[in-house]
């Protein structure tokens, strides 16, 4: 099957282009470990209250200037639904669902991930900007889903 | 068999036609849904009698990307397999009714089930939401009367290969048949999900359901039945198009080879919708959005040969200069320009999609708005205009009658108005989706947070352009009405393309089935077989079910 010289070019470089986005989203998230949030850990969703350290929700100090925020999610609620911290603090967040899935979605940072039952989600984000973050669930999970919201305050 | 006829034999048709009807009903319910769904987002109306925004969203979603595209889709391969192969045999027009009631049997059954807001779980029906049986059940129908349907079309073609041996199967049928292989491997994942896991689940025969699984065979189906949507699009580009135009096909091999590629590479690419999840492997992931970039070869390679058709075609004609073809396309032919215009709009909506499958970067526009708007830029604009082009010749051609001049002006109006509509509706959901505006929520301000509050223009902006897309809608139920029912007599083209002189001969190997099915196999087992190994080995307790409407 012969192609036109022009249609070789115009494939060449636009392959060159897709191979290009191929080595730099492989590139960021090995070597820099920029890839999406996937943690592995599973749950008991119909134990959350019970399992470690789901049964004490809420912010701990874990270092200067990092915390760690164990969080669960449930209908039509996150808790704890509201955490305070010092600007320039790192915070890694520890979240799982207590009923369906839900998204879990800082408006105005990169955090943005899913959290279905039965796994454990984390991700991390540094705050460096003084202000009220919008925290907000961005999966559908009921006839109240668009109530579903919290807020990060940074001082 | 005797001479191929140019019109599609009139007992084919009737099969034809009632697919139409059916996904045209379902356009006009859809929309009103649509309609009203951006008032609701803006806060300017609340809705009466109980009516919920995501009964409203699940509706606007079954009935339109999956009810209107289908029926679409088997109705115009039904007609130009006829078309290009003669009439059609016995049994498979008679699989063609079969799979037609079978269909129309589930879209009832699940569509009863909405109005009863008994399956109000969005048309992704993420588990552990629970609907109602009976909307699985429906979901089921409408799925087994598409593979029957789809089969009819495979039995047709195999009896034309048998007839006109060692012959290369018209350009058309080929597609038609590479279409519904496709539909029929990606429909298997989400079929085993509803039957295995779904259904026993809602009757209450089992306690829980294993979530991530489910996501991921809801997927595994999810990303080609983007390109079931889009290559009958394609096919009308390709075969369509070039004949409307007064052109030759640039080439039937690279044509057929663009198909081949699809039906590859569509499939094992379910994990870019799910980049942001738990429970997957980042290793996993990354392979996927791999396989993701491939697939947006085969379109590059239609980019390049609509337009190298397009230039050829006006330089026959007398063009000079470099663009001095652009000004010899039939722009004032409906037939040309709505299509022409959802394969402009395939440019950005396109490029979005590169974004979202970008690993990392799906991270910023994951669940936002920001993918609405992408794929009523996709789904909703190139591959509507393009259907909606389709039909202003082919109601007319199987009901015997004619586009008129009038309904030829009214369906370039419809056509601008669709791509003005859409310009604000989706530019706004993209717009506000980078700042962060979640898709699939109704009205909220968030206990008026000032980001919430800041999108509130947008939000407006989106029901401007949601209303002159309804606007457009009643048109285009006018023009179909008049092509269906009441427009002159006559007989009105079926446009086949022929292939251009200069292309070379088609090689035997892109007809051989065996060979592609068990090579897009081997990428599927290669995408997923670990990772799925990985999610049974690993699995939490399942989960119970919730109804939470």
């Amino acid at each position: 099957m012969k192609m036109h010289r022009s249609e070789i070019i115009w494939l060449t470089i636009s392959f060159g282009m897709l191979l290009g986005f191929m080595l730099i989203t492989g590139y960021q998230t090995f070597a820099l470990g920029m890839g999406p949030p996937s943690n592995q850990e599973t749950i008991d969703p119909q134990k959350v209250d019970q399992t470690a350290p789901f049964d004490n929700p809420g912010l701990k100090k874990v270092g200067e200037k990092e915390y760690e925020a164990v969080m669960t999610m449930q209908i039509f609620s996150f808790n704890p639904n509201e955490i305070e911290i010092p600007a320039g603090s790192t915070v890694h967040f520890t979240l799982t669902s207590k009923d369906v899935v839900h998204g879990f979605q800082v408006v105005g940072t990169n955090i943005n991930a899913m959290v279905p039952p039965g796994y454990i989600q984390k991700i991390s984000q540094k705050f460096d900007k003084p202000g009220e973050y919008l925290v907000l669930c961005n999966e559908y999970c009921g006839a109240g889903h668009q109530a579903m919201t919290m807020k990060i305050i940074v001082k | 068999m005797s001479k191929l006829s140019t019109v599609v034999d009139r007992r084919d048709a009737k099969l034809s036609m009632a697919h139409l009807y059916v996904g045209y009903v379902a356009v006009l319910i859809g929309a009103i849904a649509g309609l009203l769904q951006t008032f609701v987002r803006s806060g300017a109306i609340t809705l009466p009698a109980g009516i919920g925004y995501y009964q409203l969203l699940t509706a606007h979603g079954i009935l339109l990307a999956l009810v209107f595209t289908t029926y679409f889709i088997v109705g115009f391969l039904y007609a130009g397999m006829s078309r290009t192969m003669g009439r059609f045999y016995d049994l498979p027009y008679r699989l063609g009714w079969l799979g037609f009631i079978i269909m129309t049997a589930g879209t009832v059954l699940t569509t009863i089930m909405v109005l009863l807001n008994e399956g109000t779980v969005l048309y992704t029906f993420y588990a552990p939401l629970k609907a109602s049986p009976w909307f699985y059940i429906g979901l089921t129908l409408f799925i087994v009367g598409s593979w029957v349907a789809g089969f009819g079309m495979f039995r047709q073609y195999f009896i034309w290969r048998r007839v006109n041996k060692g012959k290369l199967s018209p350009l058309f049928s080929f597609m038609a048949i590479m279409t519904m292989v496709l539909w029929l491997v990606a429909t298997l994942g989400v079929a085993v999900s509803v039957i295995f896991q779904f259904i026993p689940w809602s009757f209450g025969w089992v306690d829980t359901i294993n979530v991530l699984l489910s996501r991921t065979l809801f997927w595994y189906f999810g990303h080609p039945l983007v390109y079931f949507w889009l290559l009958p699009a394609y096919i009308a580009w390709y075969v369509v198009i070039p004949k409307i135009i007064g052109g030759k096909i640039f080439s039937d091999s690279l044509a057929r080879l663009s198909f081949v590629l699809f039906l590859l590479f569509s499939i094992p690419v379910g994990f870019h919708h799910q980049l942001l999840e738990s429970g997957i492997s980042p290793f996993w992931k990354y392979i996927q959005v791999v396989l993701t970039f491939m697939v947006i070869i085969p379109s590059l390679m239609t980019a390049f040969s609509l337009f190298a058709m397009f230039e050829l075609s006006g330089r026959e004609k007398g063009a000079r200069g470099l663009f001095g073809w652009v000004k010899k396309l039939p722009w004032g032919d409906a037939r040309f320009f709505a299509p022409f215009m959802g394969m402009l709009i395939f440019i950005p909506a396109g490029t979005g999609g590169i974004i979202n499958a970008s690993n990392q970067l799906n991270q910023m526009v994951h669940n936002t708005l920001w993918v609405t708007g992408h794929f009523h830029l996709t789904v909703a604009s190139t591959v509507a205009l393009t259907f909606f082009g389709i039909s202003y010749w082919l109601i007319p051609h199987l009901t015997g009658r004619t586009l008129t001049k009038r309904m030829n002006l009214f369906a370039n109006i419809q056509t601008i108005l669709w791509t003005v509509g859409m310009f604000f509706m989706s530019g706004a959901m993209h717009t506000v989706g980078l700042f962060g505006a979640p898709r699939r929520t109704a009205y909220t301000t968030y206990g008026d947070h000032p980001d919430a509050l800041g999108w509130i223009p947008y939000e407006v902006t989106m029901a401007v352009g949601g209303t002159i897309l309804f606007i457009a809608v009643l048109l285009l139920m006018y023009i179909v009405v008049n092509l269906a029912f009441f427009a002159p007599k006559g007989v009105e083209e079926f446009p086949i393309g022929e292939v251009a002189e200069a292309a070379e001969r088609t090689p035997a190997v892109l007809e051989n089935w065996r060979l592609w099915i068990a090579v897009s196999a081997c990428l599927i087992l290669l995408a997923y077989t670990i990772p799925v190994i990985d999610m049974l080995e690993h699995s939490p307790p399942g989960s119970t079910g919730f109804k939470l409407w």
